[in-house]
């Protein structure tokens, strides 16, 4: 009997100790220097995972773990010193609760951003006004824009996320938009845009496929190259913050991004655009200027 | 003689290894208090923040129709008006439970009363599969099959109150059913024996005292049951819309507590009044499952079987 509780007591102690241990080993090394973590926008997150893959490759025993959440996320866990790298599709400085001098901002790709439509509406091209109308409740059916006669039902992204606040900004030129339904992944929207008849939504164009009609705006189409000389203006960078310059690991592994082989590989196979590819540069109040 | 004494004076090893057993149940029942009150108190202190930090009025709060916490409107106060959430939460629960609860009852008394060899047999292990699995996969199973659905025949986009209902009915299900079955397993034998020797038929008995007399255990069910339905987030998220909009009928987009929070909790910030206005909706949550489980005490505890 006596036998019997010792070895009970003894087996409980060998695994909470086994966790422990366990834990330990595989605790996460950043202050070591053998990892980093990265946080945030789920739109760059297939980026930053696969550069991640390659990196570690290249670099034995650094290991880079991508976590999603959100810009917002991003920004706040890079704000807090939690992380070493805050993925964000926006400006920090757009970001509200979010204090910006002392972040680094490093640009790693430019993605392009389109409405879409059930294919059934039968528009191929709406004006920047028919647009806002649309999205502000305006106009209700796809008749009194030339289209079918099919209810129209809007489809946004989250308040906050970085996809929405692009499209909102450059598309809708900050009018205000009508309380609609909500989904929080792009997948998701084109999906329900895909099989539901009258559906408009908006996605990066790495998400716009077959199964639902891209809509030009202005008559000019979204294209690549459209986006590197500013003519279809709905686009974004995407952004890798740090707290402070980037040290060790972290800075290896944002010069591994920002270098060409990255860039014109992983970056343009993803359906993201490269920074060299840029024409143009846009600052955070939304000037442009013309690189030479 | 002083030998015998001491022993009787001393503590046996019986009562040091009951002092050991009673020292380690107490260590977890802490631990477990711990735990409790630091969610309660860190849910607490963010939900409230929204009044006592961003100075939000509790009645705009709980009353207001607009939810757009980063935009001002036309008080010059932040838009948090949770309304629309909790009505599309209660509205839900409600509906689902509705619902749900005719054919909890149905399945228990067939499984109980009708045919106790073949319900246990097979009801029971059905139902305790469908406890089992994952809330993903029914969100997912109402996205692909029950939003088409609904489109199809009652119109609008699919997504709505009414798919809800739809998901959460078959979620609640088999808890409120085989709690139901539990009580009426509870109802003493005697009281059937009873009222058959009166010469009440098999459908009387099950109708006028049988369930008459497991009223307050069904009760239980159906509250448990809607506590589950209130606090499901996933497959709710996945089918009702998530637009933050006062539901006018059961197919618009409209959303609940749960759907607004995980969708947003993300993209705020810590510390912001976005985040914190979440933090509010959780408290909400936090505080009407209190309730619940109050009103499940209380049933419980009037309508003891004696």
């Amino acid at each position: 009997m006596n036998k019997r509780r010792i070895a009970g007591v003894a087996l409980f102690l060998i695994a909470v100790g086994g966790l422990l241990g366990l834990g330990y080993q595989t605790r996460n090394r950043s202050s070591a220097g053998g990892s980093i973590t990265t946080v945030g926008s789920t739109a760059l997150q297939p980026l930053v995972e696969a550069a991640g893959e390659q990196f570690s490759g290249d670099h034995l025993g650094v290991f880079i773990n991508v976590q999603g959440g959100g810009s917002g996320t991003g920004l706040s866990q890079i704000q807090e010193g939690a992380v070493a790298i805050g993925d964000s599709d926006v400006f920090a400085e757009e970001q509200s609760g979010i204090h910006s001098h002392n972040l680094v901002d490093h640009r790693v790709a430019v993605v392009g951003i389109v409405p879409i439509i059930n294919k059934e509406v039968g528009l191929k091209t709406l004006t920047t006004a028919q647009l806002q109308k649309v999205f502000d409740g305006t106009y209700t059916n796809w008749r009194e824009l030339g289209g079918k006669n099919v209810p129209i039902t809007i489809v946004n992204r989250a308040q906050g996320s970085g996809t929405r606040a692009t499209f909102e900004k450059w598309a809708l030129r900050g009018h205000r938009v009508k309380t609609a339904q909500e989904q929080d992944s792009s997948g998701m929207v084109r999906s329900i845009v895909s099989t539901t008849p009258g559906a408009i939504s908006y996605v990066a164009f790495s998400y716009a496929n077959k199964t639902v009609q891209k809509v030009a705006i202005n008559g000019v189409a979204p294209t690549n190259q459209n986006v590197t000389s500013n003519k279809w203006q709905v686009w974004s960078y995407e952004h890798m913050y740090t707290n402070g310059r980037p040290k060790g690991v972290a800075k290896s592994f944002l010069n591994y991004i920002e270098s060409p082989k990255i860039q014109s590989t992983l970056v343009r196979q993803l359906g993201y655009i490269s920074i060299s590819q840029m024409h143009v540069e846009r600052d955070v109040k939304g000037r442009v200027t013309v690189i030479r | 003689m002083d030998k015998i004494k001491e022993k009787l004076q001393q503590t046996s090893q019986a009562t040091r290894s009951e002092r050991r057993g009673r020292f380690i149940s107490f260590l977890a029942l802490i631990l477990i208090l711990v735990v409790v009150i630091a969610i309660f108190w860190f849910v607490a202190a963010k939900g409230l923040a929204t009044f006592f930090q961003n100075h939000i009025n509790v009645g705009d709060f709980l009353s207001g129709k607009t939810w757009d916490p980063s935009v001002k409107g036309a008080n010059g106060k932040p838009e948090v008006g949770a309304l629309p959430m909790i009505v599309g939460s209660f509205l839900i629960t409600l509906l689902s439970a509705l619902v749900a609860t005719p054919f909890a009852i149905g399945t228990a008394v067939f499984m109980n009363e009708i045919a106790p060899r073949n319900g246990a047999k097979i009801l029971q292990p059905v139902t305790e599969l469908l406890v089992g699995i994952p809330s993903v996969v029914y969100g997912f199973i109402g996205l692909s099959v029950v939003v088409p659905f609904v489109r199809h025949v009652f119109g609008g986009s699919g997504f709505g109150i009414l798919s809800g209902t739809f998901v959460l009915f078959v979620m609640i299900l088999p808890t409120v059913t085989s709690m139901t079955a539990d009580t009426l397993k509870s109802v003493p034998r005697y009281y059937r024996e009873a009222s058959l020797a009166l010469g009440a038929t098999r459908w009387q008995t099950i109708h006028k005292v049988v369930l008459r007399a497991a009223t307050p255990g069904i009760l239980t069910a159906i509250v448990f049951g809607m506590a589950r339905a209130f606090g499901e987030a996933l497959a709710v998220q996945m089918v009702v819309g998530n637009a933050t909009l006062l539901p006018h009928n059961l197919v618009s987009p409209s959303s609940t507590l749960t759907s607004v929070l995980t969708e947003g909790i993300g993209n705020t910030v810590m510390g912001s009044l976005q985040n914190n206005a979440l933090w509010s909706l959780a408290l909400v949550l936090l505080i009407m499952s209190l309730f619940f489980n109050v009103i499940i005490r209380i049933i419980g505890r009037k309508g003891e079987l004696r």
